[in-house]
């Protein structure tokens, strides 16, 4: 009797899987398989038939090996910058008795919610020749000088300051599990601070630590923003903006060679993430109890002069340049000094009134942002499911396929989604090339693991037995989803879906390649007007998409209360 | 080795006195339990003598070298101490022999006595040819050994343990136990051990510190403490101890006294200070409780009986006064009944002093 009873509730919970998981499972396959797949084939392919000619033409290009050794370079200098920095930044945080660590921790991500190209047009603004600031304090490079920042040293230095909160994040999030007894049992054995760091925290930390700087290598090779505006210039050009620029002056023509181009970044890529788990899996560095977080070592006398170092840095990297931003969207013209009686909103009534494209780039945007913020829930809320509490071993696989769109380089999918719709859509006949469509599956495709890992740590912290209890009052799968399960996981998804607005918001690099007239973003704007020399518009629409970003940043601190722990990137 | 003086010790969280005015005298090779229930303050009183938080006041001296004070604050570095976690934190990323030769290296103990001395503390927790595994590697009681190894290597003036067979399980534990305290007898370290478990306090300590709220209300040998209680907090908390009013007090100064309980008259032991007053209160044990036969003891109505193999453990309540509640035991076969009315009889019992 018993056994008849349990094989039938197995039965009619696997008709709702049967439905629901497959569904889910080609959804996945579409948006994470088939782009790679395609873009795999277009390498070995010319005119629909195989061959090795493209693959020829684009590794025999002297352009592309400059390229490569310019995107290794500023890929591995800002990993190293942005280790020292987010790597210090973690452990005064996670260690030391600094105090105002919330608002610490705010403005120190702050960088990475900001779109690259915002930060190089910041910086551009801060030391080029027409900087306001500069100019107001005398300091203001003479007319016609070259922006220092556009050199390699420039795209270095910005890439290190952009990802240095990746590594701060990953490093913060391995110290809150290390159990604080590890360190005063070491304290108990004599060791000071220094040595404590030295012999039992870096050790431990050893994990996190690789995977963070794999992490910033794989976001510094496949940033477009910060080489397109600080590098094309200087002519210094890296995998990304090569890809740009061959795609944008000859169009679909080349594109089984940028296909190979960024097969190469991708492959550049994928070897960075090895090298993790190399690097990870020789030592056994597991932590093995658990206990409350680590008691934050004082710094005595020094906690004071620390803490006044860490803010003026802070405010000197984030408040400047977003200052020097604000001040060109308000100067009339390139070269009139800003005051009381020159300063004008009229750069700001031209993006958002007068332009076209730009006032279709806000509309384009914010919907993108939006259907793919929603869309990507819809998605991850029931495979979140599916992968945390069924624990299905095909799902694993799955979850590292959904990561690979966003562990590859932006403009990898950019190819891929044009070489999968540059014709009409098979059986439908319609074709959603140069449409905003194109430019949403990409998002889609790209941005899903954003979505998806806050739903899982929501899962994570979930007893099932809300579920069981749900199934045992009688309720079938897609009932227990929408009635029980999806209002406990709501506030991860709800942030998910945030992390997932914000980074599209704020994106270039896939729509430099993807866009059409009608189907501008805001990115793509921004980089036609610093492109064109129209700094104050660039200027003007960048500073309202931080003015957004940070915004929707603080909203959500009202409601992290009800997150789990280390959802939100920007709070500790 | 060395002494511990813990004197007049506060430390607040917010406005929780989480100590207050906690002191302690332990002698040199002493085995000192403190025992308390969880949140008495137990654990805060092992993490300031250990020098990780500072006291909000009073002082603390290890071998009569002031540690922690208003004015001084010597970090847990440099105070020459050992210590074992109830989790053990064991660093996963040495091994066995790293982790107990830790203490060595950062005194820069030079090498062939490293060695000998790292190989002897090993030989001494039973962890001999264990030295290269990781800790990840051994099972609960072996890593226990390992904590335990790793804390004396350096020969510690002081010894914390901080519950450290919360986490094994009843078989282990039982056989740890026996190892503490021949493992004391062996080095004669001072050795403060935490514990919320009694049993465990009584059969290792040579004395116990009770805690409550922050307080420490009695600091006693285990006998002493079982015998004769401070308050009826101790009382209670030890030995399922029950607090009787008792009337008509007469002490004759010896340490014996007569009164009444109930109306029953009974004698008792008492303390030999004179206190005056006539009505106090009384701790009596389950074995000091009888049914009594005819009309002596006082009146009682048998609440329930729960059966405890080869005995039952039979609630009752007195007339005089129903919101108490006593226990004793009563061996099988037994004729007893809930509802049934009893007389008792008190056989022995410890008038609280004050």
């Amino acid at each position: 009797m018993l056994s008849v009873k349990s094989s039938r509730a197995l039965t009619s919970s696997r008709i709702g899987e049967r439905a629901l998981l497959p569904a889910l499972v080609l959804v996945v396959a579409i948006l994470s398989l088939l782009p790679l797949a395609r873009i795999a084939i277009e390498a070995v392919m010319q005119g629909g038939a195989f061959s090795l000619e493209p693959l020829r033409r684009a590794l025999g290009s002297p352009a592309t090996w400059t390229a490569t050794r310019n995107s290794l370079e500023t890929a591995i200098g800002g990993t190293i910058l942005s280790a020292l920095i987010g790597g210090v930044m973690a452990l005064l945080i996670g260690l030391s008795d600094i105090r105002g660590r919330n608002a610490l921790v705010f403005c120190f991500v702050l960088p990475l919610m900001i779109a690259p190209q915002v930060t190089a047009l910041a910086w551009l603004q801060l030391f080029g020749p027409s900087s306001p600031l500069l100019g107001a304090v005398g300091l203001a490079p003479p007319l016609g000088a070259r922006n220092p920042l556009y050199s390699r040293g420039g795209v270095i230095a910005l890439l290190g300051l952009q990802y240095a909160p990746l590594l701060f994040l990953t490093l913060r999030a391995g110290l809150r599990a290390l159990p604080r007894e590890l360190i005063e049992a070491a304290r108990a054995a004599g060791a000071g601070r220094w040595t404590i760091l030295r012999t039992i925290v870096l050790p431990l930390m050893r994990p996190s630590l690789i995977a963070g700087v794999a992490l910033c290598f794989v976001s510094c090779l496949g940033n477009f923003g910060i080489p397109a505006f600080l590098g094309i210039p200087a002519n210094y050009l890296v995998l990304p903006t090569l890809i740009y620029q061959r795609i944008a002056g000859m169009g679909p023509a080349v594109l089984s060679e940028v296909a190979v181009l960024s097969i190469l970044i991708g492959a550049i890529a994928m070897l960075g993430v090895m090298a993790q788990f190399a690097f990870a899996e020789r030592r056994d560095a597991r932590i093995i109890t658990t206990s409350s977080r680590a008691q934050p070592m004082e710094l005595g006398r020094w906690r004071l002069p620390i803490e006044a170092a860490l803010w003026l840095a802070t405010l000197l990297v984030i408040a400047l340049p977003l200052l020097a931003l604000v001040m060109t969207s308000l100067t009339p013209a390139l070269g009139v000094p800003l005051n009381a009686g020159t300063a004008t909103l009229k750069n700001y009534a031209f993006v958002m009134f007068e332009h076209d494209a730009s006032r279709r780039a806000f509309r384009n945007s914010f919907g993108l942002s939006l259907a793919a913020a929603l869309l990507i829930v819809v998605i991850a809320a029931p495979l979140a499911y599916f992968i945390v509490w069924r624990r299905l071993r095909a799902l694993r696989v799955l979850n590292a396929l959904i990561e690979l769109p966003y562990a590859m380089p932006g403009v990898v999918m950019s190819i891929a989604a044009i070489l999968l719709f540059l014709r009409p859509l098979p059986l439908l006949g319609v074709s959603i090339y140069n449409t905003v469509w194109i430019i949403l599956f990409a998002y889609l495709a790209r941005f899903l693991v954003l979505g998806l890992r806050p739903v899982i740590s929501g899962y994570q912290q979930l007893d099932r037995a809300v579920e069981e209890a749900a199934q045992v009052a009688g309720a079938r799968l897609p009932k227990r989803l929408v009635s029980v399960i999806t209002p406990l996981v709501a506030p991860a998804a709800a942030a998910g879906a945030l992390l997932v607005f914000l980074t599209a918001f704020n994106e270039l690099t896939v729509s430099a390649l993807l866009w059409s007239s009608g189907a501008e973003t805001l990115g793509v704007v921004v980089f036609s007007f610093e492109q064109g020399g129209d700094s104050g518009y660039a200027s003007a629409i960048a500073a309202l998409t931080v003015l957004v970003t940070i915004l929707l940043m603080l909203l959500t601190l009202l409601m992290a209360r009800r997150l789990p722990q280390g959802v939100l990137p920007w709070r500790d | 080795m060395a002494g511990l003086s813990v004197e007049r010790l506060v430390k607040l969280f917010g406005a929780h006195r989480a100590l207050d005015d906690v002191s302690l005298e332990v002698r040199d090779g002493e085995f000192i339990a403190v025992l308390g229930p969880s949140g008495c303050g137990k654990t805060t009183l092992l993490r300031l003598i250990a020098g990780f938080d500072a006291p909000d006041d009073g002082a603390i001296a290890i071998d009569g070298r002031v540690m922690s004070s208003a004015a001084v604050r010597v970090p847990p570095e440099e105070r020459r101490i050992g210590i074992v976690f109830q989790n053990y934190a064991l660093w996963p990323h040495m091994s066995v022999r790293e982790n107990v030769a830790y203490a060595l290296k950062i005194a820069r103990v030079p090498e062939p006595d490293l060695t000998r001395r790292v190989d002897a503390a090993l030989d001494l927790v039973g962890l001999t040819g264990f030295g290269e595994r990781r800790p990840a590697a051994l099972s609960g009681g072996q890593r226990q050994r390992v904590a335990l190894a790793r804390c004396l290597v350096a020969e510690p003036s002081l010894v914390l343990l901080d519950e450290p067979l919360a986490n094994l399980d009843v078989h282990l534990r039982a056989a740890m136990e026996e190892e503490f305290s021949r493992f004391h007898a062996r080095t004669g370290r001072t050795m403060i051990y935490i514990t919320h478990d009694q049993a465990e306090a009584m059969a290792l300590a040579d004395r116990i510190a009770v805690m409550d709220n922050g307080r420490l209300l009695q600091l006693a040998s285990p006998s002493q403490l079982y015998r004769e209680p401070a308050d009826a907090t101790v009382a209670r908390f030890i030995g399922q101890g029950m607090v009787l009013p008792v009337e008509r007090v007469a002490r004759d100064g010896e340490g014996r006294a007569r009164g009444q309980v109930f109306g029953a008259a009974i004698t008792a032991r008492c303390g030999r200070e004179n206190a005056p007053a006539a009505s106090a209160q009384i701790c009596v044990r389950p074995r000091d409780i009888a049914i009594a036969a005819g009309d002596d003891g006082f009146a009682a109505t048998v609440s329930h009986l729960v059966y405890q193999g080869g005995r039952y453990r039979v609630e009752a309540r007195p007339d005089a006064d129903p919101s108490l509640a006593l226990r004793l035991d009563v061996d099988e076969p037994t004729t007893l009944s809930a509802g049934q009315a009893i007389r008792l009889r008190l056989g022995d019992g410890w008038i609280l002093p004050g």
